[in-house]
């Protein structure tokens, strides 16, 4: 499709069997804003990298981080590249909203239409795979073993490899920025438009191959704490007596198994679309584009209860906790979730209303999707009733849920008024859809991410997060998102599609401009928030919350030391109520002083960061046609798993008396604060 | 039966934690491996929903009918069904703890699976020489990609069980070479189930005009 | 105290067989009958589809794609229950209720693609037959 010649043509035999398509014009030189942030990437890459030489930290990092088999220290990973994903999926968004700000009445703005493409490409699959996905799969994979009152997850190692898998998504996805480019289809890659024919550069295979590795880390690491939860509560703990949180991650993770092979599965097919040429998307020969938008929307929607359920759990923690009481309507909580996790199977055309699949499947879609807004409404009412009549202290996890509640209820009701077919025909693909899925998506889980970091960052670090910095991001964040996206829904109802790159008149400046205030207002939360961190750790001595359970805390993850030993819980705990720790407290529990045994751990493993950067390796060497190269790292992979599985040796024990010790410290420590 | 701190353990008192030490739990393996083949399940109902819609979209090219050699791929189920239950026996004997006829039952099952997986090779060789190529049709491609992904689900279980059988040889059958072979015996079952649906809804279906 | 021994008491009772949790029955395993019972089962139902195919035995296409459907539904169940030894209590029935979703995922994801592409074959190419649908190049 390209006029211009194909640079590779000029590049001799032996070049093209090394590096394939490789060529020195695959860097882009030429555009100046990306030669600047990989000037910024670089400088500030070498300056950590140096500091860490510099501290003697590999040593620490390997052996206590990387290969670490901890679900705390995983979980605490998983959020670093959330958190760091985060600012450069932000990036990505004040670079569009700057760019519509400027590019009306025949001005470009300073992005040309193809980088543009790129950039609201990779702002999507950033934000979703990258940011979201990383910070919910952290925040259960810290939270949840200590919930059920477990040691780990079920399997320690595949936790170690999924996440460096993701990991694995996330170096193809940023290289893509410096080497090569990224796919300029929008998010979910739409054929014919990614197919080979008419995207013929690197960016549909990076985008391809980042999703397939984070994928399969992403499936692993579901079907793991699926197995966790299932198997590992602590005796006395049904399923009716499970923290909130944990049910709604247990169905997070069911979603997770049940979806992420659909997508696996859609991209394989495009994959060989692309690379074999089948027919399977193509306009040829009897392929259908429009079934991979049906497929991949089965996938698409589970997706958005993916991302979802998690910070509805952490809603329903953070409520009953600020509140003083038992959460309200607990059991309609547990079956609300259980329906969204089945009604979010049967909702997936309301993606493609305007396809053309006629009345009565658009009426079927429409009339499933209306449904599940009922139970999602039953968890706002179970909320309200929680805060009723309590003693709410507005700490910031609270704060937070209330701004959820007012945001996200917004965001439901005009996704309501998107179901309803005929309304959506003339919203579809408007800026109105983008504004919905932002409230939705940054209303919702965003916020209830960072409830969940600022709830739970006290456990995870043992002291709090200081207030003020806190207070200044959060009020920052939730005005900036409204300044910046109301604009959106006004701008969708007239008439505004998404991803345009320019405007031929004025009459849309001033609302893009005011979005674009919006954004710098978010922006100003982000920068918060890192001072907050910052502040934080250098005042940690005076933020210190010695005795582990610093809100009043009703769930087992209180009830050990801030942050929790290696192992957890000295003793396997005894769960009697739903609420086990408030229980426990309430009814007079004492901390055991003796009797320890010696403990059963899981051994740290390098395995994992190896085989996923074979795997890695893999994918770039797909993305350029380095096929010796390709081929060698796929049996690079075989050979490492195999290689992986001749090691009988995977476990130990923490002495008895190490155990002890550090219980002793704890007893110390707890005698401190009360006197 | 739970212990708790104190002595007493039928004063009526509460218990809030477990004195005895559990350990790790290894009883997940099975659910876990259960969960990843449901998962994988999923990928072959995607397959299958894709072969659903364009199987019949042959763009001018052959069809099921002109292609399918039925024989041949009643040999082929006959392969997978044999080795189906020669992993059974397998099974059978690592119960009784015999680890040689274990090793030849095992050693027979991966016979089995050669021969499958020989005669799909000649079977799509056949068909790519007629001109019969992934590329000819929507048809052919999701035909090739169906009955092709369900291939290598087969040779990824041959490497496995060539490297159970070096495992069983070198530490023989203890505890967690019987669990891996449990999951081996899972997923090579599991395959069976998802060849029933691929000969029924492909070749015989396709076969009828 | 008093006032809540009835609750403590029934608490007491379920801390008492919480440490059955363990794993004695990691998998069923069958025996060497239930293998043969379900290898010769599975025979004769993958035999009987052959063989309706390979002889032309009904002459609409549809009655026997419907009756080899079912062959393959009940070839199904006999290696769920003799090989894969499904049954209802193993894992304490999660591997049932696993299996039970994704069979009903399945199901929607099938029926669900057929029906919408179905819909949106007919109506964005309204003036086609299926013979012209099967020439299409």
């Amino acid at each position: 499709m390209n006029s211009e010649p194909n640079p590779i043509d000029t590049y001799p035999h032996w070049w093209r069997l090394l590096f394939g398509r490789f060529t020195l014009e695959s860097l882009p030189l030429h555009e100046p804003i990306v030669v600047v942030t990989f000037i910024a990437v670089a400088i500030g890459g070498l300056a950590v990298l140096g500091l860490i030489t510099r501290y003697k930290l590999w040593g620490v990092l390997w052996r206590d981080w990387f290969t670490s088999v901890d679900h705390k220290k995983i979980g605490i990973m998983y959020m670093v590249l959330g958190l760091v994903m985060l600012l450069r999926g932000f990036a990505d968004a004040v670079l569009m909203r700057s760019q519509q700000a400027l590019a009306h009445g025949g001005s470009d703005g300073f992005l040309p239409p193809h980088h543009y493409d790129q950039i609201f490409t990779a702002h999507g699959v950033i934000m979703i795979f990258f940011v979201a996905m990383p910070l919910v799969t952290g925040l259960m994979n810290y939270v949840v073993p200590l919930q059920i009152g477990a040691r780990d997850v079920a399997f320690p190692f595949l936790n170690n490899f999924s996440f460096w898998m993701t990991t694995g998504g996330v170096v193809l996805t940023m290289m893509s920025l410096f080497i090569g480019e990224f796919a300029a289809t929008g998010w979910l890659a739409y054929p014919p438009l990614s197919n080979i024919a008419y995207s013929p550069s690197t960016g549909v295979d990076y985008y391809i191959w980042a999703l397939q590795i984070a994928g399969i880390g992403t499936t692993l690491s579901g079907v793991n704490l699926i197995a966790t939860i299932v198997k590992m509560r602590a005796p006395g703990m049904s399923m009716m007596k499970m923290p909130v949180f944990t049910w709604t991650s247990l169905c997070t993770n069911i979603l997770i198994v049940a979806s992420f092979p659909v997508l696996g599965a859609v991209l394989a097919l495009l994959t060989l679309d692309r690379y074999v040429g089948t027919n399977f998307f193509t306009n040829d020969l009897g392929g259908n584009p429009m079934m991979y938008v049906n497929l991949i929307w089965i996938w698409g929607h589970p997706e958005v209860y993916i991302l979802v359920l998690p910070a509805f759990g952490i809603f329903s923690e953070v409520t009953s906790t600020f509140s003083g009481k038992r959460l309200f309507g607990y059991a309609s909580m547990v079956y609300a979730t259980v329906v969204i996790t089945i009604l979010s199977y049967l909702v997936w055309l309301h993606h493609f209303f305007t396809m053309g699949s006629g009345a009565s499947v658009n009426s079927f879609f429409g009339i499933t999707t209306m449904i599940i807004s009922i139970p999602t409404g039953a968890k706002i009412f179970n909320w309200l009733f929680t805060m009723y009549r309590g003693r709410i202290r507005f700490d910031l996890p609270m704060m937070w849920t209330v701004a959820f509640m007012l945001t996200f209820v917004v965001g439901g009701m005009t996704g309501v008024l998107l179901a309803v077919p005929p309304a959506d025909f003339v919203l579809h693909n408007s800026l109105f859809l983008v504004a919905h899925f932002h409230n939705v998506i940054i209303g919702g889980v965003l916020f209830g991410l960072f409830a969940g970091i600022y709830y739970w960052w006290p456990k995870a670090f043992g002291f709090r997060l200081d207030p003020f910095w806190g207070k200044v991001s959060f009020w920052c964040w939730v005005s900036g998102f409204w300044v910046a996206f109301t604009p959106l829904y006004i701008l969708g109802l007239m008439g505004v599609t998404r991803r345009m790159s320019s405007f031929p008149g004025h009459e849309y400046q001033p609302l893009f401009v005011i979005a674009a205030f919006g954004a710098v207002l978010v922006a100003c939360g982000i920068a918060a928030m890192i001072v907050q961190f910052a502040v934080s750790i250098l005042r940690r001595e005076q933020l210190a919350d010695l005795t582990g359970d610093p809100w009043g805390g009703r769930t087992l993850e209180w009830a050990t030391s801030s942050p929790p030993p290696p192992y957890n819980f000295a003793f396997t705990p005894m769960v009697h109520d739903g609420d086990a720790w408030w229980d426990m407290k309430s009814r007079g529990y004492k901390r055991p002083l003796e009797g320890y045994k010696a403990i059963h751990m899981p051994k740290n493993t390098g395995a994992g960061v190896i085989i996923s950067a074979i795997a890695t390796v893999f994918g770039i060497a797909m993305v350029w046609y380095v096929w010796w190269l390709a081929a060698l790292a796929f049996v690079g992979v075989i050979a490492a798993t195999i290689i992986h599985t001749f090691n009988y040796d995977r476990d130990y024990y923490i002495p008895a008396d190490e155990v002890a010790r550090i219980e002793a410290e704890r007893t110390r420590t707890l005698a401190l604060v009360k006197a | 039966m739970a212990q708790s701190h104190t002595a007493a353990a039928d004063d009526g008192e509460l218990h809030f934690y477990v004195a005895d030490e559990h350990g790790h739990a290894e009883g997940g393996t099975m659910l876990g491996f259960w969960l990843y083949l449901m998962s994988d399940c999923l990928i072959f109902a995607i397959l299958f929903a894709t072969y659903g819609v364009l199987g019949r979209s042959y763009a001018a090219g052959p069809s099921g009918a002109d292609l399918f050699d039925l024989k041949l791929v009643a040999v082929n189920t006959a392969m997978l069904l044999f080795s189906s239950i020669t992993y059974g026996f397998a099974m059978l004997e690592m119960e009784k703890g015999d680890q040689r006829m274990t090793q030849r039952w095992l050693a027979i099952t991966g016979a089995f699976g050669l021969c499958f997986i020989g005669l799909e090779l000649y079977e799509f060789h056949h068909l790519i020489h007629e001109g019969a190529t992934p590329q000819r049709s929507a048809f052919l491609s999701s035909f090739f990609t169906l009955v092709g992904t369900h291939g290598l689900h087969v040779t990824f279980g041959l490497i496995w069980l060539t490297t159970l059988m070096v495992q069983v040889h070198q530490r023989g059958l203890i505890q967690a070479n019987r669990r891996r072979l449990m999951c081996l015996s899972m997923f090579w079952h599991f395959l069976d189930v998802i060849w029933i649906g691929v000969f029924t809804f492909v070749y015989l279906m396709g076969s009828l005009s | 105290m008093s006032a809540r021994a009835p609750v403590s008491d029934e608490l007491h009772s379920d801390a008492v067989h919480v440490e059955v949790v363990h794993d004695h029955h990691e998998a069923g395993h069958g025996s060497r009958k239930g293998y043969i019972t379900g290898f010769v089962l599975s025979a004769i139902l993958t035999a009987i589809p052959f063989w309706l195919v390979m002889a032309g035995v009904f002459t609409d296409p549809r009655v026997t794609s419907l009756v080899i459907m079912a062959f393959a539904v009940a070839q199904i169940v006999v290696h769920m229950v003799y090989f894969l030894h499904m049954n209802a209590r193993s894992e304490g029935g999660w591997t049932m209720m696993a299996l039970i979703f994704t069979i009903v995922l399945v199901v929607i994801a099938l029926s669900g693609s057929l029906w919408v592409m179905y819909h949106l074959n007919t109506n964005m190419m309204p003036t086609m037959s299926p013979g012209d649908m099967r020439n299409m190049p």
